[in-house]
């Protein structure tokens, strides 16, 4: 045992300073200079204020925008979770029924009643973001078919046409929204 | 659907080929002839008083692990529990309680990496780089290296090493580890992980709220997270989370990640023991219980859950803790991958999952880790069974049970019997002890049956050393951290010291030209065999307690009945 106390004792900082500091240091180095944006959070900036991460969902309420997904977290972005429920649990399902309740007998996607993994997740299916653009264009008071084409505009497709799924970005489609119909 | 199928294709495509080439070029490290690193290398082997060509007896070679990772876990204990007087504190977080530093050490030493914190709301920039991030690399390096030394064991004739641990630990950080990683990182910072020593973000949202947003260097440690089969994630929905899982092409790259070493064994050790058709069997049989499991969680996420509103399409499946970018094909082949190759990270809320669903992916640890499983112990596992399998076969015809020309005989069999109780005293003990005193019931969050699930979900993640969670279990509290911290310790060392012992004295025997009586370890009826053995071992031990659980669950959803 104490022939080996030297090396375990050696390689451990060794490899503390390589894999621990160094490694995370170049990373950073290097991620910071070829994607900058990127490396520091995807920031969406207006008027020198922050608004927000173009990857991170936020809280919407009022009328006038669309919503994103149901929050364990209500998008609180220092922090993240689901909200664990399981498929046969009452808290659950009553949430369920009362999420979909809201929108009467229209068929609606499974995304716009269920939490997200992460509580942060900043997407919507585009039928999800469909769902909702009667009640945007009331309060807005602006034609629902000029809504239906800025949600299109914003709809984005599989990564590469088949990664993954059709989505909208829910801050994205409402700065959109703001621009277009203030 | 028929998109879901097209991309799990297309990734087991991409994984095998990109895992033969690997295999082989590892072949080629723990043989030490990679030599493009030498420079690196050389000064750490004489800093440490290392002789990389001199060879270690099984006892000597399982020493130096223990005694590494001793020095590892005492590392990351200090780190941990004194976060709040070391630098890179950014957010002025508290040491860890002692019993919350106990679990997360061992967790991230045995390479399970289970997280009973919230990393964004818990760990110092400085404990996820220097102290989590570390272990990342050497615990995989180390589990590795048994793979490598099993491997050379069994290919030797009548030596009594079998290679040396330090440099195989050295050599596949440096050569496989870190150069993938870095690759990896910065593929993962061009999608949108964060890579920065930064605080906090604060922003005024679009309604004019304050939203705090955490970030920090978090490309480097998914990386790694992924590549070395740990899992431990930045933050505490570890890659549900958009910055650690940002795109769809994030997605694949990571899960990739996860599986693509694990593969890679299988031709490693085909051509370390110096025939690739014993390689490719083990791989067969991985494969066809990977491929049964995908089907299996995928048919049942996709399902409609005859308890939600009438109003909710029914064909979008079960999106409750899943991601719209990722889906729900993504999410079942991220569950498949991420519980098979005992890496534990999760891209949605497994604890969500339908129970079925849920299940497999909690049989697929509990079957030991061998479906590929964590990188290099996994390989180990499957040979352990291999040994049971090779030892029925026998049994069956009344021959002494070979395995590569080696006999089988009463000391390995004892020693691979030995591990097949590992999992039922992990997981069956230690939850049935939990329920017994109380604090089982007090830290489930889910009621009826799902509640026992997640229970048993827990100690079959740490006793498979894979991390994943039903997370609505509170498991920071003082028995589960102690429990779960006794289950991964069970775990890793009482898989690596018997295959080691096995590999030591399989070592030293002489090795017997293949006859006609041979029974062949590489055809079809050997992977079938194999295979049987692995499900029948797991079954046996495992479909009481699930009945109660998952199997319970399912049923009553069906009768309408919730919790």
């Amino acid at each position: 045992m104490l022939s080996h106390f030297r090396p375990a004792l050696v390689l451990i900082v060794v490899f503390t300073l390589l894999c621990g500091v160094a490694y995370p240091l170049a990373i950073t180095g290097i991620g910071q200079a070829a994607f900058s944006s990127q490396a520091n959070g995807s920031q969406i900036v207006r008027n020198g204020t922050l608004l927000g991460s173009a990857l991170i969902g936020q809280a919407f309420t009022a009328d006038r925008y669309f919503h994103g997904r149901p929050s364990a977290v209500n998008y609180d972005a220092s922090t993240s979770s689901g909200t664990n429920l399981g498929p046969s649990s009452k808290a659950l399902l009553a949430a369920l029924a009362e999420r979909a309740a809201a929108y009467g007998d229209a068929t609606i996607p499974a995304d716009l009643v269920t939490a997200s993994g992460s509580g942060l997740d900043p997407d919507l299916s585009p039928a999800g973001a469909a769902a909702q653009i009667a009640r945007v264009a009331a309060a807005r008071g602006i034609d629902e078919a000029r809504l239906r084409e800025l949600v299109a505009a914003n709809t984005r497709g599989p990564d590469l046409g088949i990664l993954g799924e059709p989505r909208v970005n829910v801050l994205a489609l409402n700065l959109a929204l703001d621009a277009f119909a203030p | 659907m028929a998109q879901d199928i097209l991309q799990f294709v297309l990734f087991g495509a991409v994984l095998v080929a990109l895992a033969i080439p690997l295999g082989a070029y590892m072949a080629r490290v723990f043989a030490g002839e990679a030599s493009f690193l030498r420079w690196l290398e050389r000064p750490i082997f004489t800093a440490a008083g290392i002789r990389p060509e001199q060879g270690q007896h099984w006892s000597a070679y399982a020493l130096a692990l223990v005694a590494f990772n001793l020095a590892g876990f005492a590392l990351l204990f200090l780190i941990l529990r004194f976060q709040h007087l070391l630098p890179w504190n950014p957010l002025g977080l508290p040491g860890l309680s002692g019993h919350l530093a106990f679990n997360t050490a061992i967790s991230f030493v045995t390479n399970t990496n289970w997280q009973s914190y919230g990393g964004e709301t818990t760990m110092s920039y400085l404990s996820q780089m220097a102290g989590l991030t570390t272990q990342n690399f050497v615990s995989a390096a180390s589990g590795m290296a048994v793979a490598a030394a099993v491997a050379r064991g069994l290919a030797s004739k009548q030596l009594r090493t079998i290679g040396n641990f330090w440099a195989d630990m050295v050599r596949a950080t440096l050569y496989v580890l870190l150069p993938i990683s870095i690759v990896l990182a910065l593929l993962l910072v061009w999608q949108g992980v964060p890579q920065t020593l930064d605080t906090s973000l604060t922003a005024t949202t679009l309604e004019g709220a304050e939203q705090t947003i955490a970030i920090g260097p978090v490309a480097g440690q998914i990386a790694i997270k992924q590549l070395g089969t740990n899992g431990g994630g930045f933050f505490n929905v570890n890659s549900s989370h958009p910055f650690e899982n940002p795109t769809a092409i994030a997605n694949l790259l990571e899960v990739l990640a996860i599986l693509v070493i694990p593969v890679a064994f299988c031709f490693t050790y085909g051509r370390m023991v110096g025939d690739r058709r014993q390689g490719r069997a083990l791989f067969a049989a991985m494969g066809i219980l990977f491929v049964v499991g995908l089907g299996a969680i995928y048919a049942s996420e996709i399902q409609p859950n005859p308890l939600y509103p009438a109003n909710v399409v029914a064909a979008d499946g079960n999106m409750e803790g899943k991601e719209v970018r990722l889906g729900v094909g993504n999410s079942a082949l991220w569950a498949e991958v991420t519980t098979a190759a005992s890496n534990g990270s999760v891209n949605s809320m497994h604890d969500s999952f339908s129970p079925l669903g849920g299940m497999v992916a909690m049989l697929n640890m509990q079957l030991g880790e061998v479906i590929f499983g964590g990188v290099g112990v996994g390989l180990t596992g499957m040979l352990l069974l291999v040994i049971v399998t090779v030892f029925l076969a026998g049994l069956m015809v009344g021959r002494t049970p070979e395995y590569l020309g080696k006999k089988i005989e009463a000391r390995e069999i004892k020693l691979a019997a030995l591990t097949l109780l590992v999992m039922p005293i992990g997981v069956l003990a230690f939850s049935a002890l939990s329920l017994v005193v109380g604090t089982g019931q007090s830290a489930v969050l889910n009621q009826g049956p799902h509640g026992l699930t997640e229970l048993l979900y827990a100690y079959s993640s740490a006793t498979g050393n894979n991390g994943s969670a039903f997370a609505g279990l509170t498991a920071n509290v003082d028995w589960h951290n102690t429990f779960l911290g006794l289950a991964m310790l069970l775990g890793r060392f009482g898989y690596i010291i018997p295959i080691l012992a096995i590999s030591g004295s399989l070592a030293a025997k002489r090795t017997a030209p293949a006859s006609a009586g041979t029974f062949p370890t590489h055809g079809p009826v050997f992977v079938t065999l194999l295979v049987a053995t692995i499900l029948i071992v797991g079954a046996l031990t495992f479909l009481p307690v699930l009945a109660l659980g998952p199997i319970a669950e399912h049923l009553s959803i069906a009768a309408g009945q919730s919790f």
